[in-house]
């Protein structure tokens, strides 16, 4: 199996996924196993990547404080608007003071899958850990919003009052099981789309080796990458849209 | 058996069978710096980046409202100066036309005076020019009379009558009156 591996036709799609320490040689030492929560990895190096990314278009884009905008400050605006529309739309005018921290997950997911496509790159959203750590973020931010603002009433939600009086109490177990899945659901959708499409794609460049097949591989590749751009920014987009559906549920009051 | 070969295979060859993201042991440091990153995301945009683009949007808008109501006072500026000019212009076609009008009045009075003066003038020229006439048919009359006078004279003596020079002259009178 190893010789097969290393004479020459070997896909590993996976591998691009695995977490590693930085600063580490592997031909030397184990760079895998034992990391700890405070070690550099790939993944501490693309988080930081997109942190930078952030701050270089929303800070240094911005810096000018231009009347007429040059291009990349444009682009922070335009982005700033959007997101700024889409919090006003779907929470209300109440919701637009967390405009911030939307526009943190959106910024932040954003930059991680757009970073991810570039080649021999890291996807740090096409983990789990990282997309449920985001997705518990909100689902506890909204829990704890709610029970805070509207204290016991919060519950109601789960009390479908428009629902005849011998279904409710059907209904709320589903209501409780479908908002506790929410933050799985939430996460999953996203690490989902983004292994899926990377995997997909690393598996096609494998076959590009193949000389008989290695035009359509390329080709569809190409195809692959286009597709996974739009991926990028629909799921960022997708993510930062529930999120704001949920933050209503806790600003807005339940109105099913 | 043959999964087992390919896993220890696999993971000899550095490859962890399976996939990386259900390996626990790497969470922690994963949701460690995703936590950092995102502290860090949110103070940069919540501090620097969102007042900045909000406060240049807003300084935007505000530019351009001032703009179109600049353009708006413009406007009405410019529809007035239109309403003056064609006060103007109507002013001055007025005043045109009263002027026009008065000095066709002026030469009208100089031509009436002129042609009374005219007028008065040849109708003494035509009361001279008559008298003259009348005193040359007058003048005429008279010789005639003389001539009738002296042709009858001779005639007469012509005749072998004795001329009696007064009472030819009366009958001749007579006969040129009658």
């Amino acid at each position: 199996m190893r010789d097969v591996a290393e004479t020459g036709f070997a896909i590993h799609p996976m591998d691009q996924f695995i977490v590693k320490r930085f600063f580490c040689d592997a031909a030397h030492a184990d760079c895998t196993s034992n990391i700890q929560w405070f070690e550099i990895t790939n993944v501490t190096v693309w988080i930081g990547l997109t942190v930078l990314a952030i701050i270089a278009l929303m800070v240094f884009g911005s810096r000018g404080r231009a009347i007429i905008p040059s291009r990349i400050q444009s682009v922070g605006e335009m982005i700033y608007g959007f997101i700024y529309k889409m919090v006003e739309d779907v929470t209300g005018h109440d919701g637009v003071k967390y405009f911030p921290f939307v526009m943190t997950l959106f910024l932040f997911i954003l930059f991680a899958n757009l970073l991810g496509l570039i080649p021999m790159s890291f996807t740090t959203t096409s983990h789990v850990a990282v997309t449920i750590t985001l997705a518990l973020l909100v689902f506890l931010g909204v829990t704890l919003l709610g029970l805070a603002k509207q204290g016991i009433g919060f519950l109601g939600m789960f009390w479908v009052s428009s629902a005849p009086l011998a279904l409710r109490p059907v209904l709320a177990i589903i209501e409780v099981i479908s908002y506790f899945v929410r933050p799985v659901s939430h996460s999953i959708r996203l690490a989902g789309n983004l292994m899926a499409g990377h995997a997909v794609m690393k598996v096609f460049a494998g076959f590009a080796s193949m000389a008989v097949i290695s035009p359509v591989a390329v080709g569809a590749v190409t195809a692959i990458y286009g597709l996974e751009l739009l991926v990028a920014v629909v799921q960022a987009y997708v993510f930062t849209i529930l999120t704001c559906v949920y933050l209503k549920d806790a600003v807005g009051g339940a109105h099913h | 058996m043959a999964t087992e070969a390919h896993d220890a295979a696999a993971g000899a060859a550095g490859h962890s069978a399976g996939m990386p993201q259900l390996d626990i042991s790497t969470w922690a440091n994963q949701i460690f710096w995703v936590l950092v990153a995102l502290v860090v995301i949110y103070f940069v945009l919540r501090l620097v980046a969102l007042p900045r683009i909000g406060a240049v949007l807003a300084e935007r808008s505000s530019t351009i409202t001032n703009d179109l109501a600049a353009a708006e006072e413009l406007k009405q500026k410019a529809v007035a100066a239109e309403k003056a000019y064609n006060e103007a212009l109507a002013k001055a076609r007025t005043d045109a036309a009263r002027i026009v009008a008065e000095a066709k009045a002026a030469i009208q009075a100089d031509l009436d005076k002129a042609t009374a003066a005219a007028d008065a003038e040849i109708s003494a020229k035509a009361a001279q020019s008559e008298a003259r006439i009348g005193e040359i048919r007058a003048g005429a009359l008279d010789s005639v009379t003389e001539v009738a006078k002296e042709t009858a004279k001779e005639l007469v003596a012509a005749l072998g009558g004795k001329a009696d020079a007064a009472g030819v002259t009366d009958a001749v009178s007579a006969r040129l009156k009658g």
